[in-house]
């Protein structure tokens, strides 16, 4: 899709009427487009030719590109600084922002940062503990929760003021996302929570992977039947999934890394298939199918850590996109991407 | 204590009656305490609290308690302290992401605030901490707060 007033790599998209951001992101879902996310994985470099290395990857396939902070509680290349480095070139980005390592005095800055780089969305996260992590040593900081963190966001955004009270100048113009986990217990909870974030600010969800479509069918039902689908004011929601490589990274992700559940039947369908990764894929590709027909759903968030090139595939696969190629830099006019240059 | 506090969230209701009755005593005795003064009142009042609150909930004395509206179940006790909810990394036995000894404190929150009168103040969206109210009296700011609201009679406050 072309919108109108493309932009110039690196410049916002005027505001429209309705709209809080200059995003692309918010001007697809509003418009009611199936939207397509996915995530860069962040280098352990200084070096901004590898972020647009990694970034090229997903060229036409995705709408933005989530940013991760610090995700696992791993040390990389800030989420500022990839968003930075992307939205010069013209990228859609979504800016994740943990509460694990900053405190409110650092995150609010960070906003302001990352907003004049031209990023436009921004995904509030409490983060993993410390201990799931490269820094088990580390202080865990904590000062916010992902819903204060939202509702300074939006103070910020809408009425141009810091937690203090002191006035901005200019204020951010951000599309405000946060996450859920509609598959880790307490589980009646998880619709109020989604709920309680909407009314801190929370305009656009991703979830965690989906592994159990039930789940997540039931999951949607709940959060329709609070009215929080419709309307001006309605929520965009994206469900997480992605490829698995192999049953036995399977149930790695399932022991180690918080808040995955992976069903058993999911395994023991990875082990019985003769080439695991294609069979995690073609998986992968039957979640997208069925959440792009569940009602409620307006897009899909695919994490493919490490196996990024598959999300193309993932993609022109299942025809999700129904022809159309999101923004990339050198869409319309073919051009060498020379990061020397930047 | 872990086991008594979990204790006391299977008996969130009874609790959540004792906690009313505290309240409205505390409120209604406001005259004394202006009396006396708070400034003076405040290590006594800590004490009592860092004792009582410590034993019956491992409170950590961030001096703005919230039991009332999270099934009176701490949420200092989370290794995040989350205030708002669980996070996403509850494993599927409900167990705590960072500390699999014990069960997620929003859990616990969840069960005990279903058996609570006040079970949707669950929903009511939590102020981010003040740091500078840690180890301070939680009911003597509840009582100062209800008699500005309320000019003293302190009818319709939720209990802390």
């Amino acid at each position: 899709m072309i919108l109108e007033n493309e932009p110039v790599p690196g410049y916002s998209l005027p505001l429209l009427p309705g709209h809080v951001s200059p995003g692309r992101l918010e001007r697809l879902l509003r418009a009611g487009t199936f939207a397509i996310t996915s995530e860069i994985d962040p280098p352990d470099s200084a070096d901004p030719g590898e972020v647009l290395k990694r970034a090229a990857i997903f060229d036409g396939h995705v709408d933005a590109l989530n940013a991760t902070d610090g995700s696992g509680a791993n040390c990389h290349m800030s989420s500022v600084g990839v968003c930075s480095l992307l939205t010069r070139v013209g990228y859609a980005t979504i800016l994740q922002m943990s509460c694990r390592d900053r405190n409110r005095i650092a995150m609010q800055g960070e906003i302001l940062g990352a907003a004049a780089m031209g990023a436009c969305n921004l995904l509030c996260l409490t983060g993993d503990g410390v201990q799931a992590g490269d820094h088990p040593q580390a202080k865990p900081v904590f000062d916010l929760d992902s819903m204060s963190l939202l509702t300074i966001a939006r103070g910020m955004r809408d009425e141009c003021r810091f937690q203090s009270g002191r006035r901005l100048d200019t204020p951010p113009r951000i599309f405000l996302g946060a996450v859920e986990n509609p598959f880790a217990p307490p589980h009646d909870l998880r619709p109020h929570r989604l709920a309680k974030k909407v009314a801190a600010g929370a305009q656009f969800f991703q979830t965690q992977y989906c592994f159990d479509i039930e789940q997540l069918r039931d999951f949607m039902l709940k959060v329709n039947d609070l009215g929080l689908l419709e309307g001006p004011g309605r929520v965009f929601i994206l469900p997480g999934i992605g490829p698995l490589a192999t049953a036995r990274s399977a149930r790695w992700i399932r022991d180690k890394v918080p808040g995955v559940h992976i069903p058993e039947s999911v395994i023991r369908r990875l082990e019985g298939a003769l080439d695991q990764k294609e069979e995690g894929k073609r998986l992968c590709m039957e979640l997208l199918n069925q959440i792009r027909e569940m009602p409620g759903v307006s897009g899909a968030h695919i994490m493919a850590y490490r196996q990024e090139h598959s999300v193309a595939e993932i993609i022109e696969t299942t025809g999700v996109l129904e022809g159309r190629v999101p923004w990339y830099p050198g869409r319309n006019e073919p051009r060498d991407l020379d990061p020397e240059s930047l | 204590m872990y086991r008594v506090r979990r204790w006391v969230v299977r008996h969130s209701r009874a609790f959540e009656i004792l906690y009313r009755g505290l309240e409205s005593i505390l409120i209604r005795l406001d005259p004394v305490w202006n009396r006396l003064g708070h400034a003076r009142l405040e290590a006594p009042f800590s004490w009592v609290e860092r004792v009582v609150k410590g034993l019956l909930f491992d409170c950590r004395m961030c001096g703005q308690c919230t039991l009332g509206a999270t099934g009176m179940s701490c949420p200092m006790n989370c290794p995040k302290q989350l205030r708002n909810g669980p996070c996403g990394g509850v494993r599927g036995d409900g167990r705590c992401e960072v500390k699999p000894e014990m069960v997620c404190v929003w859990v616990d929150a969840w069960t005990g605030s279903q058996a609570m009168k006040g079970e949707s103040d669950i929903q009511v969206l939590q102020e981010p901490v003040d740091f500078r109210l840690a180890g301070s009296s939680s009911w003597l700011r509840v009582v100062r707060e209800a008699s500005r609201v309320t000019g003293g009679d302190g009818r319709g406050q939720r209990p802390r």
